[in-house]
């Protein structure tokens, strides 16, 4: 594929497809794991790395490399959960409000300035609090998703907005095209690159918000994910233990997914954005 | 008095400049100006005359030293001609180039809608030009030589105080054009000044730049589509068509007798007052700059090409009385009209 | 008097709407979750492995009802809620005892703003005026090398920073205390002791969020600049030889300013979670450790009370820069 080659040229984008991929394994990985998860003592605790614990072993007696392996998983299907169902939301929200126009968009658009303004963390705070025995990966995934949309969805509009003037709308509305087909087939492929771009932010803002909320105790520690294994190995002060493996193995691993996100996202943003491509093509 | 031998105040020698673009591993280079001689002399409106996308814009930018990546300059000089002496304007550093500009040749650029800093009332943004160039002089001292500027222009002073977007499209334009000639440039070159107005604010530009001219004495080089406005203002038109200038002639010359057939239909394509019969235009559409037809340009859509035109670029012709033309029809010694 | 009607008018509006909605919001979210507060605390208490008997536990239950908020109907209690927050009366904290939520926020405050306010001014300052040099001199070798490194220290979150530093500078190189405000046992003055104290225990927390803050300032602004930069009046400032240092303040920096207030405005509940965040890792005496100690003691007053605070000041926060706004911009002023 053309695009797929062009966006290689992009150091940002070779480097983070290349992490993200490798990360992408380790969480596959997980299908192969000699322990369970859930179980604790299943090795002797609080060894060093090793050729038999690769990442040596925590103390709850688990292998952390396994730990991280669905860890890893478990934090991408959080965020792929909450990036989807946020994306489908904005889409929804913003073309509704980019097409209709007036008050629909004005009311659609106050809701959504809302949810930015406001102090999200506290108010996803307080519903974790209260649905703390309910939350699974779904429903974590949800909660999040439910916060995510406010910003992609003013992006979404603003290009609807500008589609609406162009001359194949009048042309499709004239020959009478109803507005939902109009919508579907005409302007999503607009939207979809711009969905992409943002889908990739609102992961990588779920990770971390997925994060917070474990350090925080609002999580289900049982279900191994990044946060809830940092929020273990500091409750079991790894740090002045020493057993550094534990501690930085979440550490590391989130900083890489952070940073090949970001940068996967900026540098397909960057692709999709005309007035930067001519920049590119402009220098030397 | 300044300019050079014969009165001139900027020369050019074989300029060419190219767009050179990359995208993405292919190259495509745009030949934007390719070849061009041009003798512009002190005292005089010189009007540039064409279609769109036949390089006017890029030789303005090149004759004000405005190129950039991904133009490039690729062969060939600019010279303005001071105090009799010529400067190869590509060969100055930095600082001296910043110097020239708008004391020696200024420039009025296409569109001037949104070339005044926003969040700035006037006065301060022709203060920054000002003050920029002429040294020592107080926040009132500037003032007061802006409103004798605009007041000698027959623009009213008070828009000093005014932001950009409280003035309406005509008067930024003319304001733009009172602020290009305020340190008094021996050249003003301008690109389309008059496009995107409506008639009546044109006159009103029109006007002005006549205005200046006569005040100062100075040199314009105008650039336009608008063989009206050429008919208006211009002492001399050059025609350009391609990247290459092929015809050039006084006003009366190029609407009286045109040689080049181009030039012919351009002419033949204005309406006359009482001539009812119908505009001709030339056949097809100009090529692009970027793949260009070999020898002379206007070959494919011209209907007395010759088999010399496929071959080969003609040269320019003085055909006497400040009339040039580059056509290889005129070279064998005919006149352009067929019988 | 279009301005105040074009401009002021829609923004006092939804700075009201916002606060309405969000403190409804804030009173409805317990109110609607399928647990009930009440029997979680009870459960909670009888979890620390206190016996309590059905006798008791009634009447536990109407007083912990009462401390809630949740006596009468719905309506009713919407109305009272209301009337407690205009006299800024959030209940008492159950984390301490019978000390009022208020009374727990205003200590903890202070820390807070303090913490907050340096660092978003300083990041602020320093993210535009870095990122708009780098933005004017974008094809310099110094410029993309920040921009590289921005490009890793920004989407890291506030926690995974923090703890970072306190990793790096509390324990691997011990040069900064871990925890807390002061040292225990300092008492509060206008001394040198106390306030460099103060400052060595803040630093850790300002430096984390001034470096993320500065990195995402620093990108923004260098977009925003590289964008004004091939504006019209930028190129034509140029084509008229004007001063370059001139054409660097007045024209580009001035103009980037603007988009740049905005999203400061836009930020703010953003920073704001993320000081709380950066309080917690360090034990900042803030609202932020107040806002652990609350969760994990089940205290939802308390957190209510922070939550229901939190909005109000970020809106009016927004609201004061939407005010200033115009001074910057003669666009909006003169409409």
């Amino acid at each position: 594929m053309r695009v797929l080659r062009d966006l290689f040229r992009d150091y940002r984008f070779a480097l983070s497809f290349t992490v993200l991929s490798l990360l992408l394994i380790l969480a596959l990985l997980s299908a192969f794991s000699p322990y369970d998860p859930t179980f604790w003592w299943h090795a002797t605790r609080d060894l060093r790395p090793s050729w038999a614990h690769f990442l040596g072993t925590n103390s709850k007696g688990q292998d952390v490399f396994w730990q991280a392996t669905f860890a890893v998983r478990n934090s991408l299907i959080i965020s792929v959960i909450a990036g989807t169902v946020s994306r489908v939301i904005a889409v929804v929200v913003g073309m509704v409000a980019g097409y209709r126009g007036r008050l629909t968009d004005r009311v659609l658009m106050f809701v959504s300035d809302s949810f930015l303004v406001m102090p999200l963390f506290l108010i996803i705070v307080l519903l974790a609090m209260l649905v703390r025995e309910r939350m699974n990966l779904v429903n974590l995934g949800l909660l999040l998703a439910f916060f995510g949309w406010a910003w992609d969805a003013r992006v979404i509009r603003s290009q609807i907005l500008s589609l609406r003037e162009r001359e194949f709308t009048q042309t499709a509305v004239l020959s009478g095209t109803k507005t939902m087909r109009l919508v579907m087939k005409e302007y999503l492929p607009f939207a979809t690159p711009l969905v992409f771009s943002t889908l990739i932010n609102n992961m990588a803002w779920a990770i971390g918000m997925e994060i917070t909320l474990a350090i925080l105790g609002l999580s289900n520690l049982d279900i191994p994910t990044l946060g809830t294994m940092l929020q273990w190995a500091i409750s079991y002060q790894a740090l002045l233990l020493g057993l550094w493996w534990w501690l930085l193995t979440p550490i590391v691993l989130a900083i890489l997914l952070f940073v090949a996100l970001y940068w996967l996202s900026v540098s397909i943003s960057e692709y999709l954005d005309p007035r930067t491509r001519i920049q590119r093509v402009g220098a030397g | 008095m300044t300019g050079g031998p014969g009165g001139l105040v900027l020369r050019t020698e074989e300029l060419k400049a190219f767009y050179v673009l990359d995208a993405f591993g292919t190259e495509k280079v745009v030949k934007a100006v390719n070849g061009v001689d041009l003798e512009i002399r002190e005292n005089e409106v010189y009007g540039i005359a064409g279609e769109s996308g036949c390089g006017k814009t890029t030789l303005l930018k090149a004759l004000y030293s405005a190129i950039e990546p991904p133009l490039r300059l690729i062969g060939g000089k600019v010279l303005y001609v001071r105090d009799g002496e010529e400067i190869d304007v590509y060969s100055l550093g930095r600082e001296e180039k910043r110097r020239l500009r708008w004391e020696y040749v200024s420039y009025v650029p296409q569109g001037s809608m949104s070339v005044l800093n926003p969040v700035k009332r006037l006065k301060d943004s022709y203060g920054d030009f000002l003050e920029s160039h002429v040294a020592g002089k107080t926040k009132r001292d500037t003032l007061a030589i802006a409103r004798d500027h605009l007041h000698q222009l027959g623009l009213p002073p008070k828009v000093l105080n005014a932001y950009p977007h409280q003035l309406s499209g005509g008067m930024r334009q003319r304001v733009t054009i009172a602020l290009a000639a305020l340190l008094g440039p021996r050249i003003m070159i301008g690109d389309e000044p008059t496009t995107a107005l409506d008639v009546v604010v044109q006159r009103g530009v029109i006007q002005l730049l006549k205005s200046i001219q006569e005040r100062l004495k100075n040199t314009i080089v105008l650039v336009t589509h608008d063989m009206g406005v050429h008919a208006n203002v211009a002492d001399r038109i050059g025609i350009m068509y391609a990247g290459v200038m092929i015809e050039e002639a006084t006003v009366e010359q190029v609407f009286g007798k045109p040689l080049h057939p181009y030039t012919q239909y351009l002419i033949d394509s204005l309406p006359k007052f009482g001539d009812k019969t119908l505009r001709r235009s030339a056949p097809g559409s100009p090529p692009s700059l970027a793949e260009l037809p070999s020898g002379c340009p206007f070959h494919p859509r011209c209907p007395h090409a010759m088999d010399a035109c496929v071959a080969r670029m003609p040269r320019v012709l003085d055909v006497g009385g400040a009339h040039r033309v580059a056509c290889w029809l005129v070279e064998g010694g005919r006149d352009g009209r067929a019988a | 008097m279009r301005f105040v009607r074009r401009y002021l008018l829609p923004r006092f509006i939804q700075y009201v709407l916002v606060i309405f909605i969000g403190i409804t919001a804030v009173f409805f979210i317990p109110r609607f979750t399928p647990s009930d507060p009440v029997q979680r605390t009870i459960a909670q208490l009888q979890s620390f492995g206190s016996y309590l008997d059905p006798g008791s536990i009634e009447a536990m239950v109407d007083d912990l009802r009462e401390m809630y908020g949740l006596e009468g109907s719905m309506l009713e209690q919407y109305g009272a809620f209301w009337k407690r927050v205009f006299t800024g009366d959030f209940g008492v904290s159950f984390f301490q005892f019978p000390t009022p939520v208020m009374a727990l926020i205003r200590t903890s405050l202070p820390w807070t703003a303090g913490l907050l306010l340096w660092a978003t001014l300083l990041s602020w300052t320093l993210g535009n005026v870095i990122g708009g040099l780098a933005g004017y001199y974008s094809r310099r070798r110094w410029s993309r090398t920040l921009d590289t490194v921005a490009m890793i220290v920004r989407p890291m979150p506030y926690y995974i920073f923090a703890l970072t530093l306190l990793i790096l500078f509390g324990y691997v190189v011990r040069l900064f205390p871990i925890a807390g405000g002061t040292d225990i046992a300092r008492r509060a003055a206008f001394s040198w002791a106390f306030v460099s104290d103060v400052l060595r225990h803040a630093f850790l927390p300002a430096l984390s969020m001034v470096i993320l803050g500065t990195a995402t300032t620093f990108q923004t602004m260098k977009l925003i600049v590289q964008n004004v930069n091939a504006e019209d009046f930028v190129q034509y400032a140029k084509l008229g030889g004007v001063k370059e240092r001139r054409i660097v303040s007045r024209y580009v920096i001035r103009n980037a300013m603007l988009p740049q207030i905005t999203n400061l405005a836009l930020a703010l509940g953003q920073i704001l979670s993320g000081a709380l965040i950066t309080e917690i890792v360090f034990s900042y005496p803030g609202l932020g450790t107040l806002l652990y100690n609350a969760i994990v003691t089940g205290d939802y007053n308390l957190i209510m009370g922070i939550t229901a605070i939190s909005i109000l000041a970020i809106t009016t926060a927004i609201l004061v820069i939407d005010l200033v706004y115009p001074l910057f911009d003669p666009r909006v002023r003169l409409m």
